[in-house]
């Protein structure tokens, strides 16, 4: 660990995390609603296309001053959105692709603009599309008695104004994100919802660029909202989430930076860049390990239900091996299941009390035959129902009431009962076992 | 609309302009404008890396073009964008590699291994992330995009501290630098080139169903999933060895922006594939040219600076679906169908007085349709310009030649009502609407064919009686 705080410096580090954490919750914070819009390549295409705008205020006032960059930032952003839109719906062109020519041609524009204003400006081309988060604490403004890097300070008003945005027009941005149509016959007006949006983004892409850089604003805005939505259904926690997530990311993405190659001894490596890297490593987090949605949670619980359904089918099997009315076709089913698989199962089962074994005899306790008899008896008697009202034919019965037994209880059953009349006996003649007590 | 529309391609227009007039203006500042002398060296291919260079361009610009066209319309045009940010980390891996093992600053062959593995994984990434979570593809092509991008830049900070200049060398990959290329990496160039080319002849019956129809294909048995996973291989191929002449972050440029622009001039998916070919080849050229004039430019923004003039033409101007000739013909043909209107209108108010050229006054035309006076006087004047009617005191008279175009337009109208009423059971009160839309887009051949179809021997001779009552 010492390797990690070798050379760590509040006063430069201590700045670079602060900046690091504004810039991502800033960015993630607008994000969110770009991931429920499924517009998130349009955040990449507007912070590729403020290059121009970026530019033409380096132009026009041989600085870095921060008012004309944003609105030379602003103006490329609603525009990226609007030739979009114009190119999509007067040329007939696939959204996607019209978003490709307006970005790249903007993008190209700027970075021609760009490398010209170079050399007038002080400014490296480079800092602007990988960001430069490590050089931040050295341009400082005084605010009040202490000295805060400038950029800080924009970062700051950035996440404000978002944060004031989002709680102002919570209600229109959710509405409209998941439902244009409802949102416009309620009165909102979706369309100055989607430009408002394009403006805080193209917005934040200015105040991030320095931070992070141009394209990397990307990561920022998109992954920690991405992994939120692998954590929750609610919009309100996968805001709280996704700006955990970014503080997270941010924090890691510098102690990685600085950690991680000195581990390795080489230098360190850029903080942006590790950034986004640490905000992916958090969001494969999320896809594994989600909850609900998360890869583990959803495999176990398919694993489980496989587990149920095939355990019930080895009870009604035997139930039926007991009431002699097994038919060739069950036996070869029966039969199919692998050897390792069919030996976890009886493993199971007779661990849960359900089935005993003698030596090579497998035998039903009495809890596992009242399991088994109410299987086979739901079974008969969607058979019954099946085939007195879905008109399906004999040889389909079977396939369909195998399915439908596994999710029948007691409240179905009855039901069942009462529409076929209490049968005795199922289509092919078997006696329907009386239920269980 | 059509105001709308000019704005739209005056936009673009004022964009590509604004490029052209910003590096004028710069020229002063840093770009030094090229002698003559050397204007016509490059114009005349005299250099032999020139020559290199700009052969390298149009190659890559075609393969991208002709690939560019089938993933445009599989929509999956940004998809590319995320591979080739993807294969940023594994350049620099790559690099660093050969730099350890000491081959050298610059191992072309490994370095675009790298890419491809790279490149291969976001794409793997994407598809996985869609197809097992519930993270929508936009977003997944957001994720794998930043996150490889931002790996690579971490690791690009490695690169810069080994000093030694290398970072330069792997700098020609992020925006591009034509110049940079030797033969051998156009020999590259024109082996992708050359297999894309093959690929897209062999699969193209295939690409062509995937593009318009996908679950068909999958319906008939077709591998779509194999076909898909050729056709990004390709957009890999071309995407990596456009790396060096366009840089990573453009190179997507390529892929969409001649396809999106041939488009513009075709129905048909064969000459769209070579026009895009050729309009990728011709802007990819003028761009390394510029940027081969310019040393100072990178030449991948030339490429697409050129690349998006070239579109912005099109989108103007395409025959098939530009923005003009599209309002030209949306014009003709409402012009068309007004005129008919007119002239089915005093028809049928002739046909309900019983006299043939008696005068139609205006007021009772206004009733007949939902127009306002001024546009229902702008189709007089049109008509009366054309011959078709006279206007009298108060109101309008058919000509010889009107009343036979009259007669024509009724026929068909009510040809086609009849063909609803007895074959599409719509009732007789529902039945002038639905024909209004359609009559007048009948061509001969489906007069005929209606005519077999409705069976009236009498039909052939004059016009038939109205099948539902005429409203005065």
């Amino acid at each position: 660990m010492s390797g990690v705080f070798h050379g760590w410096s509040w006063e430069l580090d201590g700045w670079i995390v602060v900046v690091g954490v504004l810039c991502a919750m800033a960015c993630a914070l607008p994000g969110n609603f770009l991931v429920l819009r499924k517009m998130s390549m349009m955040g990449d295409a507007i912070s590729h296309a403020v290059l121009p705008g970026l530019a033409a205020a380096f132009f026009l006032s041989d600085s870095r001053a921060s008012f004309p960059m944003f609105a030379g930032a602003v103006i490329a952003g609603v525009l990226t959105a609007l030739f979009t839109e114009w190119i999509r719906g007067h040329g007939k062109v696939d959204e996607g692709a019209s978003m490709g020519v307006v970005f790249t041609t903007l993008f190209a524009i700027g970075l021609v603009m760009i490398v010209q204003a170079a050399d007038h400006v002080d400014l490296d081309p480079g800092c602007v599309l990988y960001g430069a988060i490590e050089l931040t604490p050295l341009d400082t403004v005084r605010v009040g008695a202490w000295e805060i890097p400038r950029v800080a300070v924009t970062l700051f008003c950035v996440l404000a104004v978002n944060a004031a945005f989002v709680i102002a027009f919570y209600k229109e941005l959710e509405v409209s994100s998941f439902d244009s149509a409802l949102a416009t016959s309620m009165g909102i007006n979706a369309t100055a919802m989607h430009y408002a949006l394009m403006t805080l983004v193209a917005v934040t892409a200015v105040a991030a660029f320095e931070a992070v850089g141009n394209i990397l604003v990307v990561a920022v805005m998109i992954v920690p909202a991405a992994a939120a939505s692998m954590l929750t259904d609610r919009l309100p926690i996968m805001i709280v989430w996704s700006l955990a997530i970014a503080v997270l990311g941010a924090v890691a993405g510098h102690l990685g930076a600085v950690g991680v190659p000195a581990a390795f001894g080489c230098g360190s490596v850029s903080t942006a860049g590790s950034i986004a890297v640490a905000l992916g490593v958090l969001f494969g987090l999320a896809v594994l390990f989600g909850p609900r949605h998360g890869l583990l949670s959803r495999a176990t619980h398919q694993l489980r239900l496989s587990w149920r359904i095939a355990s019930e089918d080895v009870l009604a099997m035997l139930y039926r091996i007991e009431e002699r009315t097994v038919d060739s076709d069950m036996l070869a089913e029966a039969m199919r299941l692998p050897r390792l698989r069919g030996w976890l199962l009886l493993r199971g089962l007779v661990h849960s009390g359900l089935v005993t074994r003698k030596g090579a005899d497998v035998e039903l306790t009495e809890k596992g035959r009242m399991m088994g008899r109410d299987l086979v008896r739901s079974h008969r008697l969607w058979e019954t129902y099946l085939s007195r009202y879905a008109a399906l034919r004999e040889d389909h019965l079977h396939l369909s009431a195998e399915r439908l037994e596994h999710a029948t209880g007691r409240n179905i059953q009855a039901g069942l009962v009462e529409r076929t009349d209490s049968p005795e006996v199922d289509p092919q003649g078997k006696r329907i076992p009386p239920p269980t007590d | 609309m059509l105001r709308r529309s000019l704005l739209a391609g005056v936009g673009l227009l004022a964009i590509c302009a604004g490029a052209a007039s910003g590096a004028d203006s710069l020229a002063g500042r840093s770009v030094a404008w090229p002698s003559t002398d050397e204007i016509v060296r490059v114009a005349t291919l005299r250099d032999h890396n020139t020559r290199v260079v700009l052969l390298g361009a149009t190659l890559l610009g075609m393969a991208a073009g002709l690939v560019g066209s089938f993933t445009l319309l599989r929509k999956r045009a940004l998809m590319g964008d995320a591979l080739s940010h993807a294969t940023f980390p594994g350049i620099v891996l790559a690099f660093l590699l050969g730099n350890a093992m000491g081959l050298g600053e610059k191992s072309l062959p490994l370095l675009l291994a790298g890419a491809t593995l790279s490149g291969v994984l976001g794409v793997l990434t994407i598809l996985l992330l869609g197809r097992f979570t519930r993270i929508k593809e936009d977003t997944a092509l957001g994720v794998v995009l930043g996150v490889f991008f931002g790996l690579g830049v971490a690791l690009f900070r490695v690169v810069q501290n080994l000093g030694s200049g290398s970072a330069t060398g792997l700098q020609s990959f992020i925006y591009g630098k034509a110049a940079s290329m030797v033969p051998q990496d156009v020999e590259w160039i024109a082996a992708a080139c050359l297999l894309a080319i093959v690929v897209c002849a062999v699969f193209f019956k295939e690409f062509r169903l995937l593009c318009f129809d996908s679950g068909y294909a999958a319906g008939q048995g077709w591998p779509v999933l194999a076909l898909d996973t050729v056709m990004m291989a390709l957009v890999v191929t071309v995407t990596v060895v456009g790396l060096q002449a366009v840089g990573l972050i453009l190179v997507i440029a390529l892929l969409i922006i001649p396809a999106a622009a041939a488009r513009f001039w075709t129905e048909r998916m064969v000459s769209m594939v070579w026009i895009a070919a050729v309009l990728g080849g011709l802007s990819a050229m003028l761009g390394a040219a510029v940027s081969a004039l310019f040393p100072k430019l990178p030449s991948g923004a030339m490429i697409v600076i050129v690349a998006a003039s070239v579109f912005g033409f099109s989108m103007l101007l395409g025959s098939a679906r530009g923005v003009l000739p599209r309002t030209v013909r949306q014009r003709a043909l409402r012009k068309k169908v007004g005129r008919q209107n007119l002239l089915r209108a005093i028809y049928e108010i002739n046909e309900l007085s019983g006299d043939d050229a008696s005068v139609v006054g205006f007021d009772t035309l206004q009733t007949r349709r939902s127009w306002s006076a001024a546009e229902l006087r702008r189709q007089v004047e049109r008509a009366k310009a054309s011959g078709d009617l006279v206007t009298t005191a108060g109101g309008v008279r058919l000509t010889q030649t009107g009343r036979e175009e009259a007669a024509r337009i009724v026929r068909n109208h009510r040809l086609w009502e009849m063909y609803l009423i007895t074959h599409a059971d719509v009732a007789p009160s529902h039945v002038d609407r639905d024909a209004d839309m359609i009559e007048h887009v009948l061509g001969t051949a489906m007069i005929e064919k209606l005519e077999a179809l409705v069976e009236e021997e009498r039909l052939r001779r004059n016009v038939p009686s109205s099948p539902h009552p005429l409203q005065p």
